[in-house]
């Protein structure tokens, strides 16, 4: 992303609302947009859920579950050496098998970002290299509960010390309360934040936390907002509320991206995370996917899975199709 | 006026639940002359997979139960089999096509041997272990512990006593089992089952399937998260490809048993389904 693109992202939102982005204005347009048939919904995502997947496509399917994968760790008792570790598992997924892919990013708190900068080195760049970026989440992850300078420092603070993606949270107080204005100026703000001083800037994911908005009306609205105020990807969840990535919600967020995609030409990233475990659920997240948006979008740059104990599934079902006999977990590291 | 007649319907029992097959398969089980009993579950590969993670997730909490507790609980469900002794003598009467004496004799074969081995869950580790000599100030002991999931292919000639002789002293140790039971005669391995869906033992310690062995025993051997492979009723399989297969993962293998004294009860059989950890412990200094 460059600094040209940020200013026609604010200039395409104010063509596409008509107007400046306060309260009132984005009131009219998000609550304009038609409300979601949730047993629609709900149908289509567990219709997207049966599709048979096998063989051929299966191991095709594993394979780019992984490419796809932010491979997450984002507890208090994270330490450097867990950072290590962790860094040391999406260089090398499985180390009994060089062909298996590496994952897209790491996702850490952002003062582990230098040592998960310094433990990748060279591995260190984009995923469509062949490489593993760093995501970095920010504005006081997970409940955004903090002041806009708080929020800015900590996603400056972030992109300095090498973060190529920022994961923000939205202010999900102030949205349910309907100020959706302060919401789209924290989002473009944070957005500027993510400005590197050579001018290039870090891609930001938008985590609506689903589990919170309550209803599906409130997500696709999130969605418009997050992506009217210049989010590069929106992400379902947190992970830290009991409630996080669903089907549906996915699906539903594909659906906007895919509506924005025909309305401007710009293409929107999803992240499904918090609650994605195993490699079948995954492959129904793939299938919504192509489905919805099209295969286009199955690739790091569109689509990731926040997730952190998928990856040990994944290679499970990998090493399974490899050797045609069950693995387990001691085949695989602890978490 | 005549009563609909009910019959039951016997399901696979995995992790705490009576699923059917994933495969969606039964076959017919007949009795000893030939009338239709009822119909059972057709385990696939994929029940005997869902069933190793289901007893992998119980090896934890059974292994960690005091041996005290797990006699206990062990012992009750030889109590739980006394109150449906009925209900088994009638089935292995019919299945089995024995006299009900020769079916009241193999529950009370069966009650008898739960309750031998219960009794055992606290006192073979003392047997089973040592405190080693050593030439220092230290204490050197050796204990056993739970090998971890066991997969068992049950008798095949026999209803209960059959399933009982080798599913007990798995647990004793603490190991979780996941059972192939008799193809033949399936029908009162599932309703043990329900006895032990309604006992203490916490779900996913005993997990049992219907089916044809030949078909389940082999995945069961080559997984890789199944430690240990009992095969006691494999005598009529392939067993030395299954015993091939177990090798690759390094797991325990329990050879098949003939006979009417197949894996009669014995303090081996407890102790084939351990490791022995030793570990050394300074003495105090006076």
């Amino acid at each position: 992303m460059t600094g040209t693109s940020l200013i026609t992202a604010r200039e395409r939102a104010l063509a596409v609302l008509g107007g400046e982005p306060d309260d009132a204005t984005l009131r009219r347009y998000l609550h304009g947009i038609p409300g979601v048939d949730a047993v629609g919904l709900e149908q289509r995502a567990a219709g997207l859920g049966t599709r048979s997947i096998k063989t051929t496509s299966k191991q095709w399917a594993l394979d780019r579950i992984i490419e796809l994968i932010d491979l997450t760790t984002l507890e208090g008792a994270d330490t450097p050496g867990k950072v290590r570790s962790l860094v040391a598992k999406a260089i090398t997924p499985d180390p009994a098998d060089p062909t298996t892919p590496r994952v897209a990013a790491v996702c850490v708190y952002g003062d582990m970002v230098p040592y998960a900068v310094d433990a990748l080195g060279a591995a260190h760049g984009d995923p469509d290299d062949g490489l593993i970026s760093v995501a970095a989440v920010a504005t006081a992850f997970p409940s955004g509960r903090a002041s806009l300078e708080i929020k800015l420092a900590d996603t400056a603070e972030a992109v300095a010390a090498g973060a190529d993606e920022i994961d923000m949270v939205i202010d999900r107080g102030a949205f349910l309360s309907g100020r959706y204005g302060l919401v789209f100026d924290q989002i473009a703000a944070v957005k500027e934040a993510c400005r590197r001083p050579d001018g290039t800037s870090a891609s930001l994911k938008v985590i609506l936390e689903t589990g919170e908005l309550v209803t599906y009306d409130n997500v696709r609205r999130a969605s418009w907002l997050s992506i009217l105020a210049g989010g590069d990807f929106i992400k379902t969840s947190t992970g830290k509320v009991p409630s996080a990535a669903t089907l549906p919600v996915t699906l539903l967020m594909l659906e906007v991206v895919r509506d924005w995609h025909l309305a401007t030409g710009q293409r929107i990233g999803v992240k499904p995370a918090g609650g994605i475990r195993t490699s079948k659920d995954a492959i129904k997240y793939l299938v919504t996917v192509a489905e919805t948006v099209g295969e286009d979008w199955l690739q790091p740059h569109l689509f990731r899975f926040g997730a952190s104990s998928l990856l040990n599934d994944v290679l499970l079902q990998r090493q399974k199709l490899s050797t045609s006999h069950y693995s387990g977990p001691d085949y695989v590291t602890i978490d | 006026m005549s009563r609909l007649a009910v019959p039951k319907t016997y399901k696979l029992y995995i992790g705490g639940a009576f699923p059917r097959s994933e495969s969606g398969r039964t076959y017919e089980v007949r009795s000893a002359t030939g009338a239709f009993l009822a119909n059972a579950a057709k385990g696939s590969r994929k029940d005997a997979r869902d069933a190793v993670v289901a007893a992998r997730s119980a090896v934890g909490g059974w292994a960690g139960a005091t041996a005290y507790n797990r006699g206990q609980v062990l012992y009750r469900i030889a109590e739980l089999l006394e109150g449906r002794r009925a209900q088994f003598v009638a089935e292995i009467e019919e299945a089995e096509g024995v006299t009900r004496a020769a079916a009241s004799a193999q529950v009370d074969e069966a009650i008898d041997r739960w309750v031998w081995y219960a009794g055992w869950a606290d006192k073979f580790a003392q047997v089973a272990g040592n405190a080693n000599p050593v030439a220092g100030p230290y204490f050197n002991i050796s204990v056993p512990e739970p090998t971890g999931v066991v997969a068992i292919v049950a008798p095949q000639d026999s209803s209960l006593l059959g399933f009982v002789s080798a599913v007990a002293p798995a647990l004793v140790a603490g190991n979780s089992v996941v059972v192939i039971a008799s193809e033949r005669f399936p029908l009162s391995a599932i309703s043990l089952a329900e006895v032990l869906a309604t006992s203490d033992v916490p779900k996913g310690v005993v997990n049992v399937l219907t089916g044809s062995p030949a078909e389940i025993a082999p995945w069961l051997a080559s997984h890789a998260d199944v430690n240990a492979l009992d095969l006691v009723g494999a005598g009529d399989l392939d067993w030395i490809d299954l015993e091939f297969a177990a090798a690759d993962t390094l797991k325990r293998v329990l050879r098949p048993e003939q006979g009417p004294d197949a894996a009669a009860p014995a303090l081996g059989r407890i102790a084939a389904f351990t490791e022995t950890k030793t570990v050394w412990h300074t003495k105090s200094m006076k």
